[in-house]
């Protein structure tokens, strides 16, 4: 049984979903590629997304492209990347206007299909390699983009913790890559690991909206298919990691506000018999402004604006952040550590639980609302094995008891707690 | 209730006028799990100088008490009311805007208490000087969240430069030096005068049953009493035309610089349908020259002049209207130049009708996509009504457009004295 009305197809070369929904007034399509998370190759996976969507074969600049979507109702083609585990995902996300909303009566979603099949399957290239000054071009973007994470202090901060806490983990590398590859990349050196990810990496293909599905079908039939490739799921295991000691890193920059962020091990993903209890679990701890860490470091101290803890679902994370007056940095250290102790004793009603529990279903039917929520939901279920239909997963969260969650606090560890703070601040 | 029906669309809306002058509007989309409900009162950090109600005078407010009210009304006497939300499974949160004030809620199921505890709360305000105080070491982290971000910085930088006197120039929270002022009794006066009914709009978008729903809000509102409407009275400082400042920098801890070029708006005398019909054609004209399919944008992008990060947008309210465009950039001085360059070659300049009516497509497109969200449905709908007009009429104002009416606007649009160029310099080490 699935989540959701879902027609689930082995393809050539590919996986395809289908799953009708009278919800929107767009069809999105999602294609995604996954692959281990290695450290060589790293920045090639982050720039061949810009790269692709800069020029085609037909489309040999930007500005005949992007005129070509424009005039397709200003279809929307995105992509980003991210991690699942140990593991590294590209998706291309594309959203195009139901032809049923639309006065000329026009098939925009066969040529939006055509142009995203130019996109992944027929870029521009030159010689050997991709056009090279596209190429050079996307290198300096990239470069800034990876020099300038600094200037978002919030986002800053969680990468440096990730450097220290999982070092020795694939899960810490940076998934905007690194600046000393750069040099390195070549046209043609780019060229070739997009010919390996492009016929190699497990492709899945979603399609959402109100449509035909046999329509679809021809579609994607015609526009994804990847011959003489048998699409293997190359999966790379997590590694959870024993903690040993804590450990407490301070860094300065020059900032106002000092951001707090504790990194923790839950030894729990996605998949797991105690997976409800981690969620009902940080819905108490961080997740929602009920929770104790909102409660106790904001409205009963006045320290911070914000402090929430959220969770990665497949490497077994759980983590803390709030941003504080670098003055404040042990009281709400040490706010934040009770708060974690508190959990671990039980110190929380049944009725808290309760409540937790319906604002936790009510975050998974919002999130299934949205095309891409609905999508990331499904991907996240195929990939650890666990799919099964809503009513059984709120079933499941509805189960979760007190002493569930008591087990589960007891079950995480502080692994490690950064502090980015001011050059004046103390610690 | 009345009934509105917009067939293209495949939308329905229900509104009704309550008799304490409170604008209702529904949407049903039981397709959808969820619901949202926004209340709204017409109200934000500009309307800073005002008479009271019940008064002959005008006072002048502290900086950011907008949204400090909007901090404060979520405290009651006894409770927090987010908790009231988190019992009945929904999440709740509220934002302030130039102009307006939002509290808003979405869930899943229990939706007509989640509908009662947002009004309820709403029109119940419980301010004291204790709670007051407590919430200004909350606020003050806010600020200091925003002063560390080179984005928010750079964007209000740029309004700083345009305005002279009118307080769109100040910061929405206020600064950590106005907000010391706050006392539980301006937060009375302010929310007295403009959270009367007749000042507020509710939306409810989602899985709800118009005519039940409009029944619960009618007698909830009927059980409650309300002094007579007031006409409010604001103030607003004398504005001149042109920028403030032509040009202005300051510098930060960024590891690239940042420029943004600022045009100040003329809104005076403009209608609500004005307003929108400025904010689409400016949207599709920036489009046209500055978005990636652009003469303009590939010219700034392969000389480095710009990069991903660029980003342009125009905004026009009642009082106050702008466009900024720019971004991050190795060469700040030469793209703000050449930006500059480029407003004004606009008035040489025709859209071809092939190109508009793709520009015209794009919009369509993006309006059709933003209409997947009950949220922009509800926000949106709201923030046209309060300008006097529709959002749902929008689409046949994209279809009537033409090359010609770009053209006239172009004419008129860009002048040398309402520009300002506003940069963020890397702070040395």
């Amino acid at each position: 049984m699935k989540l959701t009305k879902e027609t689930l197809l082995e393809k050539e070369g590919y996986r395809l979903h289908i799953l009708p929904s009278k919800k929107y007034k767009t069809i999105t399509i999602v294609a995604k590629f996954k692959a281990p998370l290695k450290r060589e190759g790293i920045t090639e996976r982050a720039l061949l997304p810009h790269v692709l969507q800069k020029a085609t074969h037909n489309h040999p600049n930007v500005r005949s492209l992007q005129s070509a979507f424009e005039n397709l109702y200003g279809t929307a083609l995105s992509s980003d990347g991210s991690k699942k585990g140990e593991n590294h995902v590209i998706s291309f996300r594309m959203e195009v206007v139901n032809e049923a909303y639309l006065n000329d009566q026009e098939p925009i979603l066969e040529e939006a299909f055509q142009l995203f099949n130019e996109v992944l399957y027929h870029p521009k290239t030159q010689g050997e390699g991709f056009d090279a000054s596209i190429v050079n071009r996307e290198k300096q973007t990239l470069e800034q983009k990876i020099t300038s994470i600094k200037d978002d202090k919030m986002s800053y901060a969680n990468l440096r913790l990730m450097d220290h806490m999982c070092k020795e983990e694939p899960y810490s590398l940076h998934v905007h890559g690194y600046q000393e590859d750069l040099s390195t990349i070549t046209p043609e050196s780019l060229y070739s690991y997009y010919q390996e990810m492009i016929s190699k990496d497990m492709l899945d293909v979603y399609v959402i909206g109100d449509m035909d599905e046999n329509a679809i079908e021809k579609l994607t039939d015609q526009y994804f298919s990847r011959k003489g490739s048998d699409n293997v799921d190359d999966d790379q295991a997590s590694v959870s990691k024993d903690v040993t000691e804590v450990n407490e890193v301070i860094e300065r920059e020059e900032v106002s506000q000092g951001k707090l962020h504790l990194g923790y091990r839950t030894y729990t993903k996605f998949g797991d018999d105690d997976y409800y209890a981690l969620q009902i679990f940080n819905g108490l701890f961080g997740g929602f402004p009920s929770s104790k860490l909102f409660m106790n470091v904001r409205e009963k101290h006045s320290l911070a604006y914000y402090a929430a803890s959220r969770f990665e679902s497949h490497k077994g994370l759980l983590l803390v952040f709030s941003g504080v007056d670098p003055k404040d940095f042990k009281q709400a250290k040490s706010i934040i550590l009770d708060q974690m102790e508190a959990m671990k004793t039980g110190d929380f009603t049944e009725d808290q639980v309760e409540e937790t529990k319906e604002q936790v279903i009510n975050q998974l039917q919002e999130t299934m609302d949205n095309a891409n929520g609905l999508i990331e939901v499904l991907y996240h279920q195929m990939l650890s094995g666990a799919e099964m239909p809503a009513n059984e997963l709120i079933e499941n969260i509805r189960k979760v008891s007190k002493q569930d969650v008591v087990q589960m606090a007891e079950k995480i560890e502080l692994d490690t707690i950064y502090f980015l703070t001011s050059n004046e601040g103390g610690e | 209730m009345e009934e509105l029906v917009y067939k293209q669309l495949n939308e329905t809306v229900y509104q009704e006028t309550l008799d304490n002058g409170l604008k209702v509007f529904l949407l049903s989309k039981p397709e959808m799990a969820k619901t949202f409900g926004i209340f709204t009162t017409n109200y934000g950090s500009i309307d800073q100088t005002f008479t009271p109600i019940g008064k002959d005078e005008s006072v002048t407010v502290p900086e950011g008490i907008a949204h400090f009210l909007e901090h404060k009304l979520f405290e009651k006497e006894d409770r927090d009311v987010f908790q009231d939300f988190t019992r009945l499974g929904a999440s709740a949160n509220a934002f302030t805007s130039f102009t307006k004030t939002a509290y808003l809620f979405t869930a899943t199921s229990q939706i007509d208490k989640n509908v009662k505890t947002l009004l309820d709360f709403v029109q119940d305000p419980y301010f004291s000087e204790e709670s007051v105080e407590k919430e200004k070491g909350i606020i003050a982290q806010e600020i200091r969240m925003y002063d560390d971000q080179p984005d928010w910085r750079s964007f209000f930088g740029t309004i700083q430069s345009l305005y002279h006197n009118h307080p769109v120039k100040v910061d929405i929270a206020g600064t950590v030096d106005s907000i010391q002022d706050i006392t539980k009794d301006d937060l009375y006066t302010c929310y007295e005068t403009f959270y009367h009914p007749s000042n507020m709009v509710l939306f409810v978008a989602g899985n709800i049953e118009p005519e039940s729903m409009m029944n619960l809000i009618r007698e909830n509102q009927a059980s409650k009493e309300f002094p007579a409407a007031p006409e409010i009275n604001r103030a607003y400082p004398e504005e001149p035309k042109t920028a403030y400042k032509k040009e202005h920098s300051i510098s930060m801890p960024v590891t690239t610089a940042k420029a943004m070029v600022g045009v100040k708006e003329n809104v005076e005398g403009l209608t609500g349908e004005e307003l929108v019909r400025g904010e689409l054609l400016s949207g599709m004209i920036l489009d046209y020259y500055f978005s990636r399919s652009g003469v303009y944008y590939e010219e700034l992008y392969k000389n480095d002049l710009i990069d991903d990060s660029f980003q342009f947008e125009t905004e026009l309210d009642r009082q106050f209207g702008f466009t900024i465009l720019g971004g991050d950039s190795r060469k700040p001085d030469q793209m703000a130049a050449r930006i500059k360059e480029m407003l004004h070659e606009l008035k040489e300049q025709r859209i071809s009708d092939e190109d508009f009516t793709r520009m015209k497509r794009k919009k369509i497109g993006q309006f059709m996509r933003a209409m997947n969200s009950l949220e922009f449905i509800a926000n949106q709908f709201t923030h046209y009504h309060t300008l006097g007009t529709d959002l749902f009429e929008v689409l046949p104002v994209i279809e009537s457009l033409t090359a010609d009416d770009a053209e006239e606007y172009l004419q008129h649009w860009i002048n040398e004295d309402a520009i300002t160029v506003f940069q963020i310099k890397p702070q040395d080490k």
